[in-house]
């Protein structure tokens, strides 16, 4: 409870200092991808893995510095919810892309 | 909960119930944004399938704007910026630059909403709309949907504008601006899976 103050409106606040560090992260990890496919200088392979890893990282800064999502008591069923919703997700998009693909690979051979 | 809360001498019972309803209340909107997650997971799951159903017509490579979508994308990285300060001046309770921010705010989505419908003019005038090829349905559901996200996000904070000058600050219209700040966060963080996925991944 200390880094994230809780009030009346029941949403834990950020500072200013803390929104603008979200904010020129954000901007850093967003340029990097761009410039990655862009520029045209690194195999498909790397450029894959490069823009994953930043639309990952990216994610994580927007939950942390604009959301505020940490693991203090105050967010700890946020936090429960968003796993859930991510194994969902899993599942979800894990399961049809396993399943289109298996099926594709049956009909075309 | 009231019985608890009445033993507490330095805090009146009544805001305590008032506090815990805005947390409740912040509470439950995180949910539904879950389930929404949910919606825009099976929406994706659906474009990764139908990305390379070109039935003969145009690429991503063909159809991308790379710039355009940079300039798209750091337009909406802006204005959860400055949703955020709104939400910082609502905390020091100055109505007016909250006001401004709203505001602000306001015009960089209608932007956005103006590049995307834009964008979606230009490759239906081209014939290349969503009956063109299963890539481009699954294009035009999945960025579709995320505008029209971003389009209702406008409605509201619109309708928020008028309440902050009507009604002021008080505890219901600041719980309200909380969930419209958690709604247009996580659009922003939806918008990061379209870029990456969509535009990049479809040029690579």
């Amino acid at each position: 409870m200390n880094q994230a103050q809780t009030d009346s409106t029941g949403a834990s606040r950020g500072s200013f200092k803390s929104y603008a560090v979200g904010y020129l992260l954000s901007i850093v990890l967003t340029v990097i991808p761009f410039t990655l496919v862009m520029s045209g200088a690194f195999s498909r392979s790397s450029v894959l893995f490069g823009i994953f890893c930043a639309a990952i990282v990216q994610i994580l800064v927007h939950l942390h510095y604009f959301l505020h999502l940490d693991t203090s008591s105050a967010m700890r069923w946020n936090v429960m919810a968003l796993v859930f919703a991510l194994l969902i997700i899993i599942l979800f998009v894990g399961g049809t892309l396993w399943i289109m693909y298996h099926l594709h690979y049956r009909m075309m051979v | 909960m009231t019985a608890d809360a009445s033993t507490i001498n330095s805090v009146p019972a009544g805001e305590i119930e008032l506090s815990d309803t805005a947390a409740n209340q912040a509470f439950g909107f995180w949910i539904y944004l879950m389930t929404d997650l949910v919606l825009f997971a099976s929406i994706f799951a659906t474009y990764a399938v139908l990305s390379r159903n070109y039935a003969g017509g145009p690429t991503g490579k063909d159809l991308f704007d790379l710039p355009y979508a940079f300039g798209e994308t750091m337009v909406l990285l802006f204005s959860s910026t400055t949703y955020a300060m709104a939400v910082l001046a609502m905390h020091k309770a100055r109505k007016n630059m909250v006001l401004m921010w709203l505001a602000i705010t306001f015009l960089l989505g209608l932007g956005f909403i103006a590049m995307e419908i834009n964008e979606f003019y230009q490759l239906i005038l081209d014939g290349n709309g969503p009956q063109r090829s299963g890539f481009l349905s699954a294009f035009f559901t999945l960025v579709g949907t995320h505008g029209a996200h971003v389009t209702f996000g406008l409605i509201w904070m619109a309708v928020m504008l008028v309440q902050v000058i009507i009604k002021g600050l008080t505890t219901p219209v600041q719980s309200r601006l909380m969930r419209l700040s958690m709604f247009w966060h996580f659009l922003d963080i939806v918008w990061i899976g379209v870029f990456t996925i969509v535009y990049l991944m479809g040029v690579i």
